[in-house]
C-alpha cells in the first residue's frame, strides 16, 4: 500500500519535472521560460522528496523515521529556496531592462 | 521496488540533457542561470534516487541537503553578481538596453 502511494507520488513529481524541461525548451521568451521552470521545478521535487520520506518511513524504526523528517528538511527547504532564486534572478533580468516577449504586429 | 528505482533514477538523467542543451545554447545569461538552477534540484533529487539504490539512505540524505544549498547560494550569488555587472549581450540578441545600465 505505501509501496503504491510512493510510486504514485514519485511518477507525478517525474512528469512535472518533464513538464517543465518541455516549457523551458519550447517557450520564446526568458519570462516564459522562467514562469515554466520555477513553479515545476519546486512542485515536482516536493513530490518526489515526499514519496521518499514515505517509503523510508514505513519500516516506522525511530532512526529511519529520524532520516525521514531530515528528508522532509530537504523538502521544505526547497520550498522556501527554490521561488526565492527566481524572484531573485527576475528581479536583476527587470534591473537589466530584459524586454517581454511579444506577438509581432502585422506591420512590421 | 529495484527495477523502479532504477527506471526513475534513469529518467532523472534523461531530464537532464535538455536542461544541459537549453544551458549551453540559451540566448541571454539568465536562460543559463535558470537552467543550472534546474539541473541543481534535478540532482539534488537524483542524489537520493542513489541513495535508495545503495541502499545507503541517511548518508545520501546529507550530500542531498548540502547540494540544495550550494545550489541555492551559487544562484543567488550569480544573479546579485549580474545586477552589479551587466553581462555582455549580443546584438541580434538584444536582451540588456544600452540605457538600461548602471
Amino acid at each position: 500500500m505505501i509501496n503504491m502511494l510512493t510510486a504514485v507520488l514519485i511518477a507525478t513529481g517525474i512528469l512535472v519535472l518533464a513538464f517543465g524541461v518541455i516549457g523551458i525548451l519550447r517557450l520564446p521568451d526568458f519570462y516564459t521560460r522562467m514562469h515554466a521552470a520555477g513553479k515545476t521545478d519546486s512542485l515536482g521535487a516536493i513530490l518526489i522528496i515526499a514519496g521518499f520520506a514515505l517509503y523510508n518511513a514505513q519500516s516506522l524504526l525511530f532512526g529511519d523515521i529520524l532520516v525521514s523528517i531530515k528528508i522532509l528538511f530537504i523538502a521544505m527547504f526547497i520550498f522556501v529556496a527554490s521561488p526565492t532564486a527566481t524572484h531573485a534572478i527576475m528581479q536583476t533580468a527587470i534591473a537589466l531592462g530584459v524586454e517581454p516577449w511579444r506577438k509581432k504586429e502585422e506591420g512590421k | 521496488m529495484q527495477p523502479f528505482w532504477t527506471i526513475g533514477a534513469v529518467a532523472i538523467v534523461l531530464l537532464i540533457f535538455p536542461t544541459l542543451y537549453r544551458m549551453i545554447a540559451g540566448p541571454s545569461i539568465f536562460d543559463r542561470i535558470i537552467g543550472g538552477n534546474m539541473i541543481g534540484t534535478k540532482a539534488t533529487v537524483l542524489l537520493l534516487f542513489i541513495g535508495v539504490l545503495f541502499d545507503n539512505v541517511s548518508m545520501f540524505v546529507d550530500i542531498s541537503l548540502a547540494y540544495a544549498l550550494l545550489n541555492f547560494i551559487g544562484t543567488l550569488a550569480a544573479a546579485k553578481y549580474f545586477q552589479h555587472r551587466p553581462p555582455v549581450v549580443s546584438r541580434d540578441e538584444g536582451s540588456a538596453k544600452e540605457e538600461a545600465r548602471p
